[in-house]
């Protein structure tokens, strides 16, 4: 093994945290390289310092203040609670909706605003209703049979009740 | 924390009594002011419990506890650099005892060797500061790889990394320690 492998290997080495195989490894290394030797034992000592730092205790308060800010949180509501609403919003929404349809069923029956219309001259500017005049009085149409009556079973002209 | 997330207040106070500790030391020791650690050790708390109701157990609790006091006490950390290297600058000699953890000497202390007391002060100051120089990182990953004695493969997790760039960084850190710390480690390896 590489000095520069030992890198990522040195401080489980000094902690334990390696597999017997690779510690296995790491002390064949060890054995031969004064280099990696001296900074194990330098990480052992640096470790061993790091304990030296006292621990501080939270304070007296600390529970209760986490308690009130928990306290102090909004209840949180689910996606369902959405679909309750209360009932000042329901009766709201109720009150509209029967005011939309009964505004909606109403009779339309106000005259549209605006100039009265001249009946006469609509007639006058529309052609298809001019055209109707000439057909009517159209004289091969006039020759054509009348059609028959369905209902007209006591017809004098009747062929069938003359036999 | 399922039964948290089942609505067992009793449980959330079993985990703030068995976490308070560890977290408030863990956040302490990376922005170095008490008050301020609390808060931040009760608003870590205050989001465990904002988000029980959508845990899901897919890592070990301690991780995800820890990933949110380490992501408040580094955005803290980096709020505060500029405030705090103007405090350094102006602190006296023993700043970093501010914080109530370490009472100030006092002449009349009753200390039985008040000369073997004062070069245990000098050592803590000395171990202190080196932690405070280490890259925000680093620091993070040395406190909880030496005090809270997690897996490296949850600190990974913690600080979102590959196990190998994690060992990476820790033999960084030590490196730096090492070195920062050269008079006390001589002494030690002696």
């Amino acid at each position: 093994m590489s000095c520069e492998r030992m890198e990522n290997r040195i401080l489980p080495y000094v902690d334990g945290r390696l597999k017997v195989s690779e510690q296995r490894e790491v002390e064949k290394h060890l054995a031969g390289c004064a280099a990696c030797r001296v900074r194990v034992s330098e990480f052992r000592a640096v470790s061993g310092l790091l304990e030296e730092l006292p621990q501080i205790e939270p304070s007296g308060a600390f529970d209760a203040r986490v308690r009130a800010r928990v306290a102090a949180e909004p209840v949180k509501q689910s996606w369902w609670a959405w679909l309750a609403p209360s009932p000042r919003v329901a009766f709201a929404a109720s009150m509209l909706l029967l005011a939309t349809i009964w505004i909606g069923s109403r009779p339309t029956d106000r005259a549209p605003a605006g100039p009265p219309i001249d009946e006469a001259q609509i007639v006058n500017d529309m052609p298809v209703l001019e055209n109707y005049d000439v057909l009517s009085n159209f004289e091969p149409l006039t020759d054509l049979p009348q059609p028959v009556k369905a209902d007209d079973g006591n017809d004098a002209s009747d062929p069938n009740q003359q036999m | 924390m399922l039964d948290v997330k089942a609505g067992d207040e009793q449980s959330f106070a079993l985990l703030l009594q068995r976490y308070r500790s560890p977290l408030v030391n863990f956040i302490y020791r990376m922005v170095r002011n008490r008050e301020q650690a609390e808060d931040l050790a009760q608003e870590v708390f205050l989001r465990v419990y904002r988000a029980r109701a959508d845990y899901v157990p897919s890592a070990k609790f301690t991780t995800w506890l820890f990933r949110i006091a380490t992501n408040l006490a580094l955005n803290s950390v980096r709020d505060n650099r500029h405030q705090r290297m103007e405090l350094s600058l102006d602190a006296p000699m023993n700043a970093d005892s501010e914080d109530g953890d370490e009472r100030p000497l006092d002449v009349a202390d009753k200390h039985p060797d008040i000369e073997q007391h004062l070069v245990e002060e000098a050592r803590r100051k000395m171990i202190r500061h080196a932690i405070d120089k280490l890259p925000e990182k680093q620091r993070a990953a040395v406190l909880l790889h030496k005090y809270q004695e997690l897996d490296y493969n949850e600190i990974a997790k913690i600080l979102e990394c590959s196990e190998s760039a994690l060992k990476s960084l820790l033999f960084r850190a030590y490196e730096a320690l090492r070195v920062e710390l050269a008079p006390l480690v001589a002494q030690g390896v002696k």
